[in-house]
């Protein structure tokens, strides 16, 4: 929040403004920018999926709204979704059913809080950062087994209770995965795993050491678990729970749920390229020139092309053997890999 | 299977309206959990009173109702139908109407076993092939459609012959995309018959063993999945498929037990590149004549009943009719190859997985206008 409380003193008698606004306006004009950020960044992401997806299957996909290949279709997709009828349905948990959407949406939202996005582009520096991040965006399970719950249908309960399930193991490989960084660091703080990465590609942590390299891919894996995405996408597997733990909802509600999937999305392929990638930080010197956000918006923008590359590629695996590579194949290689990067650090 | 339940058995209703029921059928789940003890299906959700409904239209009016049983392999539905009039009123068909019949049922198994493929993909959770597979029976719809008119209920045999010739320089459109087309069968292969996570998700999964789907009458591409070399157009050949060079493909359990999903999905994909040298074949031997010559004027069946069976893409198709020597037909039975398999499915999904149940009946191909009638 630092440097947007700093424009904020700019503003001409801000000084003037009773204390609690003072301290209140920061943190409601962060909230503010995070959101169009990932609103923005969301509306790109689902373009692009449906462009990649088209592509790969020997299709256009959209080309009409907007002139060039479709790039309104989207905005045209939000729009009609939010002045959609707003659907309850007779027999839900009222008050459940209507928060669900947001609480799942929170735990992605929230997490963007300490992700910095250029050397001087955050919202807080944290000094738990990662751990906050871990924290925050196991959130969204509530919401979803809120959802599942309260929705009073046999196919929401069981997409609600595999998500459950499935984040929840899987949140320790990955936890574990983010550790064997942590401890090259020193740090939980984003900004201080970012500058431990300075000065070209070969200082990121991926190519550090190869036990470093393989927490990268444990850490990908688990969290593509995690945001329930192919070929671990069982909460929501279509040909099976018709559509999981947001069969019952529609219009706007859908679309909350629409936007955490793509903000989780969003939010691992960020945490990956910051713990892993070196962040905001320019892999070759002569590329310095380029803004960090910039570079970092590329290195996320890679790893969500490969989640979609995956997605329209892959089968989805079964609840017994989603388990089974979490807890006997993810999680004693994660061990592993934090001994080996602790050796590794003390050396 | 011997399962131990523990928990309380919930009743899940997967149909008549979901995504990869293939149609209209109602599976009644009785689950544990993700286990399920019991798969109990229930069809007749598309009955449209097929067999009694014919019985009131002349033998040349029932084609179109054929074609609406599978849907998905129209070509081959009216093949089975007009064989048995034809064998009832002992009319020979001359040789050219026999390879373009042939052409065109090879022409239907591929289409129909390409989205028997693709939504198999889909059921695993894998879009992509689908739209491959879709892509390539576009192709093969625009054939008959240039032959006939119509891209999925062709009406296309008749009684003694075909409603029409194919269009000249149809032969090198399909040589062409047969060329273009045996490729991407290994391009499918590599996307879903031999990725891992598909292998992992259908090998041992729906074992139906030789002897089982023998006595429960199972026929066509899921007992060849069982192991069992049968294949009516080589035990019993019709329309000459004796002159042909093809080999019955079998599942032969390549990954965990014989009989599983993917023995039976794969016995699909090698099925498409036999038919493929079929329609080579068949072209190759084809030779000028008209298609209606033998067509009778007056279509009159003497008293009798015949029984003709064909080898439709989902398993042996029966024509079981009664004449008694007037216009229509007395009684018209068919025996249809869906409604067999789907008597061995609940014994098939017994203590599987909701997800194996999906796989379970993607793998066994079902059309419910067939199995409705």
């Amino acid at each position: 929040m630092e440097s947007i409380a700093q424009l904020l003193q700019k503003i001409p008698k801000y000084d003037g403004l009773p204390e609690m606004l003072q301290a209140l306006i920061p943190i409601i004009v962060s909230s503010i920018v995070i959101f169009a950020l990932l609103a923005l960044a969301v509306l790109f992401m689902v373009w692009l999926e449906r462009k990649v997806s088209a592509h790969i299957q020997d299709r256009l996909g959209p080309m009409v709204v907007g002139g060039w290949h479709g790039w309104a279709q989207t905005i045209a997709d939000a729009l009609k979704l939010l002045l959609k009828e707003d659907i309850v349905p007779e027999s839900v948990d009222r008050v459940l059913f209507k928060m669900a959407p947001f609480i799942v949406f929170l735990g992605a939202f929230a997490a963007f809080v300490v992700l910095p996005f250029g050397a001087s582009s955050f919202v807080t520096d944290l000094n738990i950062g990662i751990l906050y991040i871990v924290a925050v965006s196991s959130l969204s399970v509530i919401g979803i087994i809120m959802a599942g719950w309260a929705s009073n249908n046999k196919y929401s309960l069981y997409g609600s209770m595999r998500a459950a399930a499935q984040v929840i193991s899987y949140e320790i490989p990955a936890a574990v995965a983010i550790m064997t960084v942590v401890i090259y660091v020193g740090s939980l703080s984003m900004v201080e795993i970012v500058r431990a990465q300075e000065g070209g590609f070969l200082n990121w942590f991926l190519f550090r050491n190869p036990f470093l390299f393989l927490a990268f891919i444990v850490y990908f894996i688990a969290s593509l678990a995690e945001v329930n995405r192919t070929p671990f996408d069982l909460p929501e597997a279509e040909s099976e729970l018709v559509a999981g733990y947001h069969t019952e909802y529609s219009g706007m509600r859908f679309a909350f749920f629409f936007l955490a999937e793509y903000a989780n999305m969003f939010l691992v392929s960020s945490v990956a390229a910051t713990l892993f990638l070196g962040g905001w930080t320019a892999p070759f010197s002569i590329l310095q020139f380029i803004p960090g956000p910039v570079v970092f918006f590329v290195k996320a923008l890679v790893l969500i092309f490969i989640q979609m590359w995956m997605r329209w590629s892959l089968p989805r695996l079964r609840v017994d053997q989603l388990m089974y590579i979490n807890w006997k194949v993810l999680l004693p290689i994660s061990f592993a890999l934090i001994l080996g990067a602790g050796w590794m650090a003390i050396l | 299977m011997e399962v131990n339940y523990s928990g309380d058995i919930m009743t899940l209703n997967m149909g008549p309206q979901h995504p990869s029921t293939h149609g209209v059928l109602r599976l009644e789940l009785k689950t544990d959990g993700e286990i399920v003890a019991d798969a109990i299906p229930h069809i007749g959700y598309l009955h449209r009173c097929f067999e009694k409904h014919v019985e009131n239209v002349d033998y040349a009016g029932v084609v179109p109702f054929t074609d609406r049983m599978d849907y998905c392999a129209a070509m081959n539905m009216e093949l089975g139908y007009v064989l048995a009039v034809e064998k009832l009123m002992g009319i020979e068909v001359n040789e050219r109407t026999r390879y373009l019949r042939i052409i065109m049922a090879e022409l239907g198994r591929i289409a129909s076993h390409l989205i028997a493929a693709g939504t198999y993909g889909n059921d695993i959770g894998s879009f992509t092939p689908f739209l491959w597979c879709f892509r390539d029976r576009e192709d093969i719809l625009d054939f008959f459609e240039e032959t006939c008119g119509a891209r999925l209920l062709y009406n296309y045999n008749c009684i003694g012959g075909l409603t029409q010739d194919i269009k000249p320089g149809l032969e090198d459109k399909i040589l062409k995309f047969l060329d273009r087309f045996e490729p991407e069968v290994d391009n499918l292969n590599r996307l879903l018959s031999d990725n891992f996570i598909f292998i992992k998700r259908t090998a041992d999964v729906g074992i139906l063993s030789p002897e089982k789907a023998i006595s429960y009458g199972v026929t066509g591409p899921n007992l060849r999945g069982s192991g069992v070399r049968f294949d009516v157009r080589k035990d019993e050949p019709y329309l000459g498929y004796e002159e042909f060079d093809f080999d019955v493909q079998v599942g032969k359990g390549e990954h965990g037990r014989l009989g599983s999903c993917w023995d039976r999905y794969m016995v699909r994909i090698r099925e498409v590149l036999e038919s493929c040298k079929i329609v080579r074949q068949a072209i190759a031997k084809l030779s000028p004549g008209d298609v209606r010559e033998n067509v009778p004027k007056r279509i009159k069946p003497p008293k009798g009943e015949v029984y003709m069976r064909t080898e439709c893409p989902r398993g042996e198709l029966g024509y079981y009719i009664v004449s008694d020597g007037s216009p229509k037909p007395y009684r018209l039975k068919v025996k249809s190859p869906c409604f067999t398999v789907m008597s061995a499915f609940r014994d098939m999904c017994k203590g599987t997985m909701i997800a194996d149940v999906i796989s379970i009946l993607g793998s066994i191909d079902i059309v419910l206008g067939e199995i409705d009638r």
